[in-house]
């Protein structure tokens, strides 16, 4: 359970030593190990159910412990099948730049080793800490991309972070003086629901909500998330945000017993966000802002958890984080190969596109199916957990929700489908793409369409410690 | 345990403090700084936790003060690495100037900032 967190925060400092040829055998190490670490997790989480390890042997109360089970898996599983493409894709993305590289791998690795502490840790102080993990490292390679626009979004990113971390850090010392304990586990048997403890939680919620771009706290993501090199663009979009969704999950459902009230209102943002990121995708002018935008609706649905809180939706939710980052990665990707060739990203003048990058674009329709949701994507299987969790607890406006939001999606992802495939004699001349450009957009696509036929056990996955009697 | 609730509505003062200050001022120095106030209202609150029973002191709080000083003062140092570069690149350490003056900058990306 360790190697996951550990082998890259080893890696990290390595890749300053090594020279660029050196850094394969590291990516190649590294992406194995978190591959490996998932499959054999999940098998032992499927075969004995939840598992904990003691760091250190020290053990709850006063040590910090590991936890695997089927909640914690998804977001460990998302990043064990997105980092790798990724890394191979940054290596050659990064090419010329040899300074760019020497900062870029320390970071990179940095960051997912933040993604898999964070998602592993039962400690809530613990959370905190990883979670700044992950922030700075994070704010850095934004900034890498080196130009003002992205010195702007990295400023505000990383005050919206701070903001969001103090504030979860306040309500963290809440809790602890409430109940004199950190582990989640040991959190939840003394949880009390009183007053203390709400505001306990609501602070936490919120500094989460800030970290996670939930929509009233979004506003940093659309400037971040746009002006990072492209490789950063999809770590940050397909996983970076999810972490913060993952914990609110966990603490929400796994933790404290929050009244029904408290999840309509998150419910409402989440369904706010929808509409409110969709529209707005439909205004932009810049491919890469489209998908920021995306984003941010695609995030508001998995708040739909929260008001319907049930064993369908939770595997609706999670199954939609899945294919949502698949997607999203793939399609941060192809804008970047988009502006490896013509150097822009205006949707406007995208003609020709099409016909001079056709793989890349291949992945944009690819994604462009799990984004609007339909069959047999992972994301429609998600969806379809949701809508029938909303007939379920009978709250049907959910579904106005899931099915307008899909129809927006289609519309501004059309939009750019559309202007590409109109042909234009004059495009530039191809120069071709390294290998891992060309198809790895392709391959974070295709596993997001083939993930769905294959959701049987991830479902299985989540009955073993989920908190919801009637599970699916 | 009056003593805690007073420091418990200093702490809740200092974090509002804080909180005004990184929302009312356009300035990244100020805004920081603010950031900093609001961490150092947590680091009160937990300190004075350890601190409930008079006969002992309970390490955990301060555990976790020494880590959140940590990491707070590697934050500053970043966000302060971050705003002299965006002095040396725009000539303003101003969040709501420095959009204005950034455009007429780099004209390239006028569009884009118009838009975002």
């Amino acid at each position: 359970m360790v190697g996951p967190i550990v082998t890259p925060l080893l890696v990290a400092p390595l890749c300053l030593l090594l020279p660029r040829r050196g850094l394969y055998p590291l990516h190649l190490t590294v992406s194995l190990t978190g591959l490996l670490a998932v499959v054999a997790l999940m098998r032992a989480v499927a075969l004995e159910g939840p598992l904990r390890y003691a760091m250190g042997g020290w053990g709850a109360p006063l040590g910090i412990d590991l936890l695997a089970d089927g909640l914690s898996l998804m977001p460990l599983l998302l990043t064990a099948l997105v980092m790798p493409p990724l890394t191979l894709y940054a290596h050659d993305y990064l090419d010329e730049d040899g300074d760019k590289q020497l900062n870029f791998w320390p970071l990179w690795y940095l960051l997912w080793c933040g993604l898999n502490a964070s998602v592993l840790t039962a400690d809530i102080f613990n959370v905190y800490v990883t979670l700044e993990v992950l922030t700075l490292a994070a704010v850095p390679l934004v900034v890498l991309s080196g130009g003002v626009e992205a010195l702007r979004g990295a400023i505000r990113y990383l005050l919206f972070a701070l903001l969001g971390s103090l504030t979860y850090l306040l309500g963290v010392a809440l809790l602890f003086a409430a109940h004199g304990t950190l582990d989640m586990a040991g959190l939840a048997v003394r949880w009390a629901g009183d007053r203390l403890d709400a505001v306990g939680l609501a602070l936490i919620v919120v500094g989460l909500l800030a970290k996670g771009a939930i929509f009233p706290l979004h506003i940093w993501l659309p400037p971040a998330h746009s002006a990072a090199p492209a490789p950063v663009s999809a770590a940050l979009s397909a996983l970076v945000v999810k972490v913060a969704f993952y914990l609110l999950a966990r603490l929400w459902f796994w933790v404290a017993e929050p009244a029904a009230g408290a999840g309509l209102l998150l419910g409402g943002l989440g369904a706010t966000a929808v509409f409110y990121g969709s529209l707005q995708a439909l205004r932009q002018g810049r491919l890469k802002l489209i998908i920021a935008y995306s984003t941010v609706a695609q995030l508001g649905y998995l708040l739909l958890l929260f008001p319907l809180a049930s064993g369908a939706a939770l595997t609706g939710s999670l199954l939609q984080m899945i294919g949502h980052g698949l997607a999203k990665a793939s399609l941060f990707l192809a804008a970047g190969n988009v502006i490896h060739v013509l150097g822009h990203d205006r949707v406007r003048d995208f003609a020709g596109v099409g016909r001079l990058l056709p793989t890349t674009w291949m992945a944009v329709g690819l994604s462009a199916i799990s984004l609007t949701g339909l069959p047999p994507s992972v994301a429609f299987l998600g969806k379809w957990r949701l809508l029938e969790a909303s007939f379920q607890q009978a709250q049907w406006w959910w579904v106005v929700v899931l099915v307008g939001g899909g129809l927006l999606a289609a519309a501004y992802l059309f939009r750019v489908l559309a202007c590409a495939f109109v042909d234009d004699p004059a495009y530039p001349e191809v120069h071709r793409l390294p290998w891992s450009l060309t198809w790895m957009p392709l391959a974070l696509a295709a596993l997001g369409l083939l993930m769905g036929l294959f959701s049987a056990p991830l479902e299985a996955l989540l009955l073993p410690g989920s908190p919801f009697a009637e599970a699916p | 345990m009056s003593q805690l609730t007073l420091y418990g509505l200093a702490a809740a003062a200092l974090f509002a403090l804080g909180l005004y200050g990184l929302l009312a001022y356009a300035h990244l120095l100020r805004k920081i700084l603010a950031v900093n106030v609001m961490g150092n209202a947590v680091f009160l609150f937990l300190v004075a936790l350890g601190r409930t029973d008079p006969q002992q002191t309970n390490p955990v709080p301060h555990a976790m003060v020494l880590t959140g000083i940590v990491i707070t003062v590697s934050a500053t140092a970043f966000a302060l690495a971050l705003a002299r570069r965006l002095h040396r690149e725009v000539g303003a350490v101003d969040l709501d100037a420095q959009s204005r003056r950034g455009e007429a900058l780099d004209s390239t990306q006028t569009e884009e900032s118009g838009k975002s």
